[in-house]
């Protein structure tokens, strides 16, 4: 019942979601400086007032768990417990919100011009604010929107403005405190800093973790952090970060509040700002030092037309409820509940799960534009015809019925799909088309991506042939973030085409074998939940079923004349990923000695990628992305092919060149894909 | 009201008579007592031509020094009290035919007035009407009553023995149930489920081994004390043990200053009997009226004023009891022991599983020179746990400390009885001007500590001040003697006011728990908050009543009692969803670090948390008492294991 209630597989077409209304429209017919200005009175968590940053402070510093901690580290170090304590406000300091009316009217004024610039709307779900406000008023709640701009948070902060909500305090990464002026308007704003990584660090996690239940324990602000950590910049959800989520369950696990309110919300842009820089950096170009000149730089960027944006907040997800039956909480009943400790397996595996499922429940409500399937048949087309030297592009009535065709699928599918009703096929692919123009390029009736650098002049002097590539994989991959949108409605039906591909026979049992390797492969690369193979097998048969691509007996399946065409999309949207997982297990194979380290990973396997695409041997350029690499990695050192050791330089990679030979070999589909078989069905 | 079926010493009587009242006040009840006992004595003689009761034997052993008329509890219990509702037949409330409150009877402070807030109360807490009316099943007809199922050759040797006993049906339901709600529910419905086949008055302790001889030999199943809920799958014949006419104190030590008494004395009587002699045990749980000395030990009972006298375990010095394998006791009377693992801790929460007491050794103490009551307003629920905190932290704690939560703090406000004078109700205006308008307490807020001072005069009074200082700390307002005597009253209203409730349609309970003193604040708002969203969830059409209060302070901790009621009209299964909603407050007591029972015990109702409770080692030790002691299950009530 309760996961249910965060997601269910069952018919994605009857899933019922709200309408947005855009909050935009206001802004554009009245005075932006009286809605700065304006009475602003949210209702609070049980009618508590809110409390000054400073009072705040003291009161984490002179909370149980973190004396218990001060003094404990003064002993283990033998300084006095004052000094630890001088250290303990000093990364208070540095931590700590001072969210100001002020500076908040400040960014309402200023948002609202660059928003109206930028986008053309920004569509807010009304019901899900009112279930928001709802929520705020019963339980301590956590708002856990998706991450794929710098913008997110401002938006979010603005949004809850608008309708006059609870401000939200927002845990950001250190990095923007580089930004030094804009760093502090952001604190100002209500952010809070944590540093990226403080593992041994007992105090500092101490500091924060307290600071974070305080904040939510008394109701004193919604806390607002991101499940992925970080923004994707593949606009693929990525596999949530556990510590934050513990935190905050943390407080109802041991009875401090009856129960938490997380909530969902999903923030879909039709243009994602950092478009091209996101690109870029996952070519190995690495991420400019977040600067305030660099902002200024980034004004260009203001005079774009960068479509809508949707918010949708979800369905507040009640802790109580899904911890029910799954938590024992009189765990805690035995050591007083300020001393922490590490949470149990029990705990561990929940917050897990958890994370796991409200990160799909981001996924669910994403809207998806009509771009996102005409960016996933142009990467498809664009490869194809590279290997069949055919002409160039496709044709545009062919783009658009295919189009249609692929839109009707992916509703089947359950995907929160944004295709305006009141336009003709043809109306919304040119519109699309034009919105993303940087990206494709329309010639003679046919589209293709903007690969060739063409149009704005004459050639450049000296572009080396890797030049020339990297310049393409930006195009590239730009796109893939966008068919990237659509991967989560499509990755569980992708998995097992693939798997009915792979698998030696129609076996019901072989092709599960199949799958059951292939999600085990991908599941750093894809958010499929820990433990619920036999789930995500079942909701792909039935989806392909129920779009009659499959027959699914006791023992066999069968792909239908009809169901050809949906299998065949359907693999070629996992096979750059399939490519790419094999070409990492051949360099680790041929290339690596004993001395490459974690670090040197990237640019060695970048290297040896280049090489094999410039001579041809592989045919997709998204390969080159860091993001993917990585992710195989993880992959292979979760599988034990590759081990990290304690070599000359910490993080070497020891590979076992036998396993991840094999590995390739069934990705390949040489090998029988029998090896990893975790469940039977 | 309590949700223990086996025993009577349940938490929620009222004691008549607390230690203030003045001696007159105790002669007249006294007399009034007598007057209904005569009366009862002369119907028992009518009936004695017809009926199967048999006369009692002279019991030899024993020297008695109370006359027969002074007895609280006479055989026939339902002559004087309610067969299907708490305590005296003659004491209930009722709404007269102007809708007014009142409470009937002569017994307690309250009786025969009229209380004008309780109506707007009852219907503004609960959403009921007066129109909506669930009277109970006036009378008890014997005839729904199953027969009994006898073994004839028991029966023989029984009438032998000379104990008295009876197969009546009126006698055989009194004591089949407790008083929980779905036991009284259903015989205010006129249903009766497996009830006791006979009822045996033995009269000392030989009596008690004859009988429990008797039982081993024909394999019957016996229960000890008062009432319980018989196991319905239990086909041998079952024999309800009445031991109230073993009520005689035998003797008392000055010296020592112990009284051994028999087991079956009520609380009210030992007090009165004990008073007599310038002493007195302490020991007043809620329930002393009606509850027995071998109750209290059987279940572990927590009184009142244990800040200074202690708890049962505190009080008892020597227990005797009669089991199938045998008399258990000690050889000697010495203070304290260190002699393995003590006897007594086997006895005490056995909940009947395995004998019945018979005698008990009680410390006493001389009867305090002055009483004093008291209360504090705090301005939240959170100080005044802070001050109960910091008061137990002082170990300054006097005989009795109890905060009430907001909810019954107006509970309490309902049930002020109509003021005489105008001037005392300008008083109480000006009163509440003060504390809400010139202190700033939200009345919606505020909170009541009620407190009860005991010993001689001039430490009661220096104690006093060293609370009321403690408590300005915690922003607590000294709120005089009268707000905290009718607190103490409120505990044992709570219990007649159930069966007014269940007159309209609302039904309701009290649960206990013990708690780390971390944990109060935590336990009372989620278990609070859990009532209130289960409720809701079992489809409950009205807001339930949720709430508590802390009863007893110890240095690591308190004791909660919560009370919930509901108004159930609009569900066809009230009995069902309140044991649902009172099952989950129970998990959720436990998931915050409570513990299954501070003082009501488990009988069968809390059965299935024993073992997370105890762990599976511990379980396996008091079964195997329970194995050594009682291999046939001759006390064969199911309680505890």
């Amino acid at each position: 019942m309760a996961s249910e209630a965060v997601y269910s597989h069952r018919d994605p077409m009857l899933k019922k979601r709200d309408d947005f209304e855009d909050i935009l429209e206001e802004r554009r017919n009245s005075s932006d400086l009286r809605y700065a200005l304006r009475c602003y009175t949210p209702v609070l968590y049980k009618g508590m007032t809110p409390c000054k940053a400073n009072t705040l402070k003291s009161m984490v510093l002179q909370s149980n768990q973190l004396r218990y901690v001060i003094s404990q580290v003064s002993k283990e170090t033998g300084r006095a417990t004052d000094d630890v304590r001088e250290d303990a406000l000093a990364i208070l300091e540095e931590m700590a919100h001072s969210l100001q009316l002020s500076t908040v009217r400040f960014f309402a004024f200023t948002l609202s011009k660059v928003f109206k610039t930028l986008f053309r709307s920004i569509c807010v779900n009304e019901e899900g604010i009112q279930r928001l406000q709802q929520a705020i008023q019963e339980h301590p709640v956590v708002l856990l929107p998706s991450h794929r701009s710098y913008m997110d948070f401002l938006l979010m902060s603005y949004i809850l403005y608008t309708y006059d909500l609870a401000l939200p305090v927002i845990a950001a990464g250190m990095d923007f405190m580089g930004m030094k002026f804009v760093g502090e308007m952001l604190r100002m704003s209500g952010a809070f800093f944590i540093r990226r990584s403080f593992g041994g660090d007992k105090l500092y996690w101490s500091v924060f973790s307290e600071y974070v239940k305080t904040m939510l324990k008394n109701g004193f602000a919604p806390v607002e952090f991101f499940l992925e950590g970080t923004r994707s910049r593949t606009a693929k959800s990525l596999t949530p970060k556990l510590g934050l989520l513990n935190i905050v369950m943390d407080p109802f696990f041991k009875g401090e509040v009856y129960d938490v309110s997380v909530v969902p919300v999903s923030i879909s842009y039709e243009r994602i700002l950092e478009e091209a820089l996101y690109a870029r950096e996952m070519l190995g170009v690495p991420k400019p030092k977040e600067s305030t000149s660099g902002l200024f730089k980034a004004r260009k960027v203001l005079s774009e037309d960068y479509g809508s944006i949707h918010v949708y907040f979800g369905q507040p997800v009640s802790v109580r409820s899904l911890a029910q039956g799954r938590v024992n909480r009189c765990q805690f009943n035995l050591v007083p509940r300020h001393i922490p400790g590490k949470p149990s397996e029990e705990i561990q595996n929940f917050v897990n799960d958890t994370a796991y499922r409200l990160v799909r429940a981001q996924e669910e409500n994403m809207v998806l534009k009509p771009w996102v399937l005409l960016a996933s048949l142009l990467l498809q087309n664009h490869h194809q015809n590279q290997t069949a030297g055919q002409e160039r592009g496709i044709a545009l009535d062919e783009l658009t019925a295919q189009a249609v065709w692929l839109r009707d699928v992916s509703r089947e599918y359950g995907a929160f799909l944004n295709w305006p009703g009141v336009m003709t096929p043809s109306e919304v692919v040119s519109s699309s088309l034009s919105l993303h123009r940087g990206l494709v390029r329309i010639c003679e009736g046919r589209v293709q991506l903007a690969v060739e650098q063409t149009g704005t002049g004459e050639p450049h002097g000296a572009v080396t042939p890797e030049e020339e590539l990297l310049s393409q994989a930006v195009v590239v991959l730009s796109c893939a973030s966008y068919r990237n949108q659509a991967l989560h409605v499509f990755i569980r039906p992708a998995l097992l085409a693939s798997a009915i591909h792979a698998a030696s026979s129609n076996q019901k049992q072989e092709v599960f074998n199949s799958f059951s390797f292939l999600r085990n492969m991908f599941s750093n690369e894809f958010i499929l939940c820990p433990g619920a193979t036999v789930q995500d097998f079942e909701e792909a048969c039935y989806l392909l079923v129920k779009t009659r691509a499959l027959q699914v007996t006791q023992q066999e399946v069968l792909v239908t004349e009809r169901g050809q065409r949906t299998l065949a999309f359907l693999t070629s949207m996992l096979d750059p990923f399939l490519q790419g997982y094999q070409v990492i297990c051949r360099f680790l194979c041929e290339e690596v000695a004993d001395t490459l380290t974690e670090k040197q990973f990237i640019p060695a396997v970048r290297k040896f990628i280049v090489k094999h695409l410039l001579a041809g041997r592989l045919r997709y350029t998204e390969v080159l992305s860091s993001d993917l690499q990585k992710n195989a990695l993880a992959a292979l050192l979760r599988l034990g092919a590759v081990r990290k050791i304690k070599g000359a330089e910490p993080g070497t990679l020891k590979v076992n060149a036998v396993m991840v030979n094999s590995l390739e070999d069934t990705l390949g589909g040489k090998l029988p894909m029998q090896k990893a078989v975790s469940a039977r069905l | 009201m309590d949700p223990l079926p086996p025993f009577t010493n349940t938490e929620a009587a009222w004691r008549p008579n607390s230690g203030s009242s003045s001696s007159s006040d105790r002669q007249r009840i006294a007399q009034q007592r007598l007057r209904i006992i005569a009366g009862h004595l002369q119907r028992s003689e009518d009936g004695d031509s017809s009926s199967t009761v048999l006369l009692a034997a002279e019991c030899k052993a024993q020297e008695s020094q109370k006359t027969a008329e002074e007895k609280t509890v006479p055989r026939k219990r339902h002559e004087i009290m309610k067969w299907n509702g708490w305590g005296y037949s003659d004491s209930r409330f009722l709404f007269n035919k102007k809708g007014q409150a009142e409470f009937t009877g002569k017994r307690y402070r309250l009786s025969g007035m009229i209380i004008p807030g309780l109506k707007d109360w009852f219907e503004g807490t609960f959403g009921a009407s007066l129109q909506h009316k669930t009277p109970a099943t006036p009378v008890l007809t014997s005839s729904s009553v199953p027969p009994p199922t006898l073994n004839e050759a028991f029966v023989e040797e029984l009438k032998s023995t000379g104990i008295p006993f009876s197969l009546e049906a009126e006698d055989r339901v009194f004591r089949a149930h407790g008083h929980c709600l779905h036991e009284i529910f259903a015989l205010r419905e006129g249903k009766f489920g497996r009830v006791p086949d006979m009822v045996v008055w033995p009269n000392c302790h030989n009596d008690v081994v004859k009988i429990v001889e008797l039982a081993c030999k024909h394999n019957e199943g016996t229960s000890v004390s008062s009432a319980l809920e018989c196991p319905p799958e239990e086909t041998r014949s079952i024999v309800s043990l009445d031991t109230s006419q073993m009520n005689r104190i035998l003797w008392i030590d000055e010296k020592n200053l112990t009284a051994h008494v028999e087991a079956g004395i009520v609380g009210q009587d030992l007090e009165r009997l004990l008073n007599e002699s310038g002493y007195c045990t302490g020991h007043e749980p809620d329930s002393m009226e009606f509850s027995s000395l071998g109750g209290w030990v059987a279940t572990r009972a927590s009184g009142m004023k244990k800040n200074i006298y202690g708890n049962i375990e505190d009080l008892v010095v020597h227990i005797k009891m009669v089991t199938p394998q045998g008399v258990i006791e000690k050889s000697c009377q010495g203070p304290r022991m260190s002699t393995g693992p003590d006897i007594h801790h086997f006895i005490m929460g056995s909940e009947g599983t395995l004998g019945v007491v018979t005698e008990v050794t009680m410390k006493i103490r001389p009867m305090p020179e002055y009483q004093k009551y008291g209360s504090v307003v705090f301005p939240n629920f959170e100080q005044g746990v802070a001050c109960l905190r910091e008061v137990a932290k002082q170990r300054c704690a006097p005989a009795s400390i109890r905060l009430m939560d907001n909810e019954q703090f107006k509970f309490g406000h309902a049930l002020k009885p109509q003021v005489s004078s105008i001037f005392t109700s300008f008083l109480d205006g000006l009163k509440k001007f003060y504390i809400t308008k010139f202190k700033g307490f939200d009345p919606n807020h505020l909170c009541v500590a009620t407190l009860l001072f005991e010993g001689d005069r001039e430490k009661v009074l220096q104690h006093e001040k060293q609370v009321y200082d403690i408590a300005a700390k915690f922003g607590g307002l000294a709120a005089g003697e009268d707000n905290g005597q009718r607190g103490y009253m409120l505990t044992f209203v709570i219990a007649y006011l159930r069966d007014l409730g269940m007159d309209y349609y609302v039904i309701g309970e009290s649960f206990e728990t013990s708690v780390p003193w971390d944990r109060v604040l935590d336990i009372c708002r989620n278990v609070k908050a859990r009532i209130v969203a289960e409720c809701k969830d079992k489809g409950v059409q009205f807001s339930p009543l949720s709430t508590c209060r802390v009863t007893q302070t110890y240095d690591a901790g308190a004791c909660v009692y919560f009370y919930f009621a509901f108004n159930y009209r609009g569900l066809s299964d009230p009995v069902h969803v309140y044991e649902q909603v009172e099952h989950a407050a129970r998990e959720e007591i436990l998931a915050n670090g409570g513990s299954l029972s501070h003082h009501h015990g488990v009988g069968k109702l809390r059965k299935e948390w024993m073992r997370d409770t105890v762990s599976n080692v511990g379980m396996g030790m008091l079964k195997s008492v329970k194995d050594y002691v009682d291999p046939k299950n001759i006390f064969g009530n199911r309680n505890l294991l």
